[in-house]
């Protein structure tokens, strides 16, 4: 017998989880004597009140739509893919080659090249981790963590020896052409007669990512692939008697969620800056187990998660800029929300599944 | 007369809308081995949950040795005098015996005295009750015989006067299974008071003095065991007349279906489990593989199935099967018509967290007809669940339950639909019936002999000498990864595969 019903676990579990953090998150922002009634309005209208608000807020969570599902994909398949961050950064230089070196006539074509490369080079840097997790038992945890800090050397060398216009001081690429400039939300709802902000960075990109939230779910789901990796996560010993192959598995698993990681930069790279900077993932990868976990890695959930992790983020920021809550306090708000979403599930949910017990007893 | 040792009155609980135990009444007298048998799902577990304080009761009383008892937690148990051996130890695997059986019961901050204390008192107990167990062994350097000695120690270290075990044997070889039995013998003489809870037949024939039968939540009789027989007690248990003998007509053996020859598998740890067998199965034959655990049986299932690499020849139909690289996994046989009934289905044959039909579909969900386009057919799955949870009696017959959700006889009714219905030429199962009810066990064992009488190969293996012996049409016993000989199994006895067991060789036996 289950312990509570699904819609509690689904829902319930998050929102409670939610409220705590902000309750907590009150707490902090009353001790430093600000009003934390004041401070929600001010993230609320920041991020929810303008359609200059919305455009960030979505931007935001294009990026960790991508990652979410990609930590989704890996998480069914009992792999816990903390490489997000590497593996986007690495799809940032798949996307920057794409588009400085070939002359593109029109901006949808280069997108779909520009997604293809970002997920192989996002996809190959996921190989050599899945690699040794599935050959030599290499925990990927370590190895992905590792492979981090060694994407960010890999990029700071190109950019500063390799792809850094000569004479320029910043360690950057160029700007991608004009040509190539991908529509923004602006663009795409003008002709719709919505008005949406101009200067707003959400693009295109947003509607591939939910495109992907429906080809995860499908490939999850509905095919046999995503069977043998749900069954692959659940029991090795399982699969190995239903005929699965563990090495093509973990392979295969990984680099979806590679894959899925590095096409986060067309939101970032293409879409926004329109060229590659050094730091230019700003964390989603990391984001994106937070959004994994709490959207309970079914793309309906992630897809939720991250415009609440979109709306933190761009909240946040509207919140430094205008009040005098110091920036460092924003960040504690957003790791709180990550560790009573994420982190402290269990402490909602064992006080939560006594309560329900105790009242189908009462019932019965 | 003295006070009974144990006494419930009218226990009664609930889960939701479940009745587990309704109006239970026992008593048990001190110095006796106390039966309690029943299907998966009676009720047993939960009754002796709340001996243990680990469920309260909704209703009714517990005495003990004459007192009314209130037991709300573990420790309240204890402090009575109860200790509990469960069915799936509570062992810390890298800490010694010694550890073990101090753990929770340590005298003050530092570990030292208490371990001296302990090792007095287990040399104490070893002495009383036969019960050797070296103290300074790894948990995962003993066997499991050996680890339920200490689970046994941990209870008698915390002066428990009354023992419960809970399927204890499920997890142990006959012989292993023999020396427990020796054992609580003893602990009953010394005057302590054991409750057993099996389901098989031939342990609280043997070994009890009264026995409890449940059934649904509900006490349905309390007898003296001698005075009863296995038949009785089946049918209080099941509620209706069961066969404990498998029914079948002579073999028809035809043409040979898998032949193996020099067949040898080295584990992962480098040791040798099976080295270099031949057998022969024939069409429309059971042939049986008897022996103690650990003995290269799995070893051979897992290869024929393609879960593990292997050297030597194996035949199906006369074409060789790979035993190494291409070929060689589990979707290659099935696709060779081998079905595989695999000896653990907990964490083999079935995910536990999928669905029912997501279970019929595993192993097969490559197979066409659950195919549409790049998707899976997910309604062609159900529907065929459907159809084989009505064809299997699976209850309940839902095939959204998760696989966790059912007992283990409809666990493995649909593993064995799922092998059996795909119509193999040769079906490999391995321990069929481990860990199900009696019911069950009857409809399975009638599931594989149907398959035989199709002209279709069956080769067995099972733990349970009854099992092979009244299922099987030739027993072969396997020791130390080999053959130790071969028997039809009407001009066999347990006797005899005893011996071939315990390593003497088939022609001495």
């Amino acid at each position: 017998m289950e312990k509570m019903p699904k819609w509690a676990d689904v829902v319930l579990i998050p929102l409670i989880s939610l409220l705590l953090a902000a309750a907590l998150s009150a707490l902090v922002i009353l001790g430093i004597g600000e009003d934390p009634i004041e401070a929600v309005k001010t993230m609320i209208t920041g991020a929810l009140g303008s359609t200059y608000g919305w455009g960030y807020t979505l931007y935001y969570a294009t990026n960790f739509l991508f990652t979410g599902l990609a930590v989704s994909v890996a998480y069914h398949a009992g792999l816990f893919n903390i490489g997000g961050e590497g593996q986007a950064m690495l799809g940032g230089l798949g996307v920057a080659l794409i588009c400085l070196f070939i002359p593109w006539p029109h901006w949808s074509i280069a997108l779909i090249v520009a997604a293809i490369a970002a997920g192989l080079f996002g996809a190959a840097w996921a190989a050599i981790p899945a690699y040794l997790q599935a050959k030599r038992g290499s925990h990927v945890v370590i190895t992905t963590i590792m492979f981090n800090f060694i994407a960010f050397s890999v990029l700071n060398y190109m950019l500063v020896n390799v792809l850094k216009p000569q004479g320029a001081m910043d360690p950057a690429t160029a700007r991608f052409p004009e040509a190539i400039h991908l529509p923004s939300l602006h663009e795409i709802l003008l002709p719709l007669g919505i008005n949406f902000s101009k200067s707003a960075p959400a693009n295109v990109s947003l509607l591939v990512a939910i495109a992907a939230c429906f080809v995860v779910w499908l490939l999850i789901w509905r095919t046999w692939l995503g069977h043998e990796i749900r069954a692959f996560g659940k029991s090795e010993s399982g699969a190995r008697y239903a005929g699965m192959s563990p090495l093509k598995i973990t392979m295969i698993a990984m680099l979806i969620s590679g894959a899925l990681c590095g096409m986060m930069a067309i939101n970032n790279v293409m879409g926004e800056a329109e060229r590659l900077v050094l730091n230019s993932t700003e964390g989603a990868g990391f984001i994106g187990i937070a959004v994994a976990l709490m959207g309970r890695n079914h793309p309906f959930g992630v897809f939720l998660a991250a415009l609440l992790f979109g709306f933190l983020y761009q909240g946040g920021a509207e919140l430094a800029l205008w009040s005098s809550i110091p920036r460092e306090l924003i960040v504690v708000i957003q790791a709180l929300v990550i560790l009573f979403t994420g982190a402290l599930d269990n402490m909602v949910r064992m006080p939560l599944e006594k309560l329900f017990i105790a009242v189908r007893k009462e019932k019965a | 007369m003295t006070a009974p040792a144990i006494e419930l009155k009218g226990i009664s609980k609930a889960f939701g809308p479940v009745q587990a135990n309704k109006d239970i009444s026992i008593s048990v007298q001190p110095g006796t081995i106390h039966g309690i048998i029943g299907e998966n799902g009676a009720g047993k577990s939960t009754l002796m949950s709340i001996l243990y304080g680990f469920y309260k009761a909704d209703r009714g009383e517990i005495w003990i040795n004459g007192n009314k008892t209130e037991i709300p937690d573990s420790q309240a148990a204890i402090a009575a005098g109860i200790g509990m051996v469960f069915q799936h130890f509570k062992l810390v695997e890298n800490f010694t015996v010694l550890e073990n059986v101090i753990l929770g019961a340590e005298d003050g901050g530092l570990l030292r005295p208490s371990l001296a204390k302990a090792r007095k008192a287990l040399k104490a107990l070893a002495a009383e009750y036969e019960l050797n167990v070296d103290p300074d062994a790894r948990i995962d350097e003993i066997g499991v015989g050996m680890q339920q000695r200490v689970e046994i120690l941990k209870a008698l270290y915390r002066q428990a006067d009354i023992l419960i075990l809970d399927e204890p044997t499920g997890v142990l070889t006959p012989s292993e299974a023999d020396q427990l039995f020796r054992i609580l013998d003893r602990l009953r003489s010394e005057g302590k008071t054991i409750l057993l809870i099996t389901h098989k037949m031939r342990e609280i024939m043997e070994y009890t003095d009264t026995v409890s039968v449940m059934r649904r939540g509900q006490m349905t009789a309390t007898v003296k065991t001698k005075d009863s027989s296995p038949e009785e007690l089946a049918e209080l248990m099941v509620g209706r007349k069961v066969l404990l003998r498998v029914d079948k007509v002579p073999a028809q053996p035809g043409a040979p279906i898998l032949e193996i020859e020099g067949l040898r598998v080295v584990d992962d740890a480098g040791v040798e489990r099976v080295k270099g067998i031949d057998l022969t199965v024939r069409a429309g034959e059971i042939l049986g593989i008897a022996g103690v655990a650990g003995n290269g049986q799995s070893e051979l299932m897992e290869v024929l199935g393609g879960m593990t690499v292997g050297t030597g020849s194996v035949r199906l139909h006369g074409n060789p099967l790979p035993l190494s690289g291409l070929g060689a996994d589990g979707r290659s046989r099935r696709a060779a018509h081998i079905g595989h009934v695999p000896e653990d289905r907990q964490s083999e044959g079935l995910i536990m967290d999928f669905h029912a039909w997501e279970n019929v579909a595993f192993g097969y969900h490559r197979s066409p007809e659950y195919q549409k386009g790049l998707l899976m057919d997910n309604a062609a799955v159900r529907a065929d669940t459907e159809a084989k949870m009505a064809k299997f009696d699976v209850r309940p017959p839902d095939p959204w339950l998760a696989a966790k959700n059912f007992s283990g006889g409809n666990q493995q009714k649909i593993v064995v639909a799922r092998e059996i219905e795909r119509n193999p030429d040769l079906l490999l199962i391995g321990q069929p019936t481990r860990g199900v009810d009696i019911g069950a066990i009857e409809f399975i064992h009638k599931q594989i002999v149907a398959l035989r009488d199709q002209g279709k190969a069956i080769l067995l293996v099972s733990v349970e000498l009854e099992e092979i012996l009244s299922l099987s049409d030739r027993v072969a016993v396997m020791f130390d990864g080999q053959i130790m000989g071969e028997r039809p199994a009407d001009q066999t006895d347990e006797k005899a595969l005893g011996l071939m067991m315990a390593g003497v060789a088939g022609e001495a036996a």
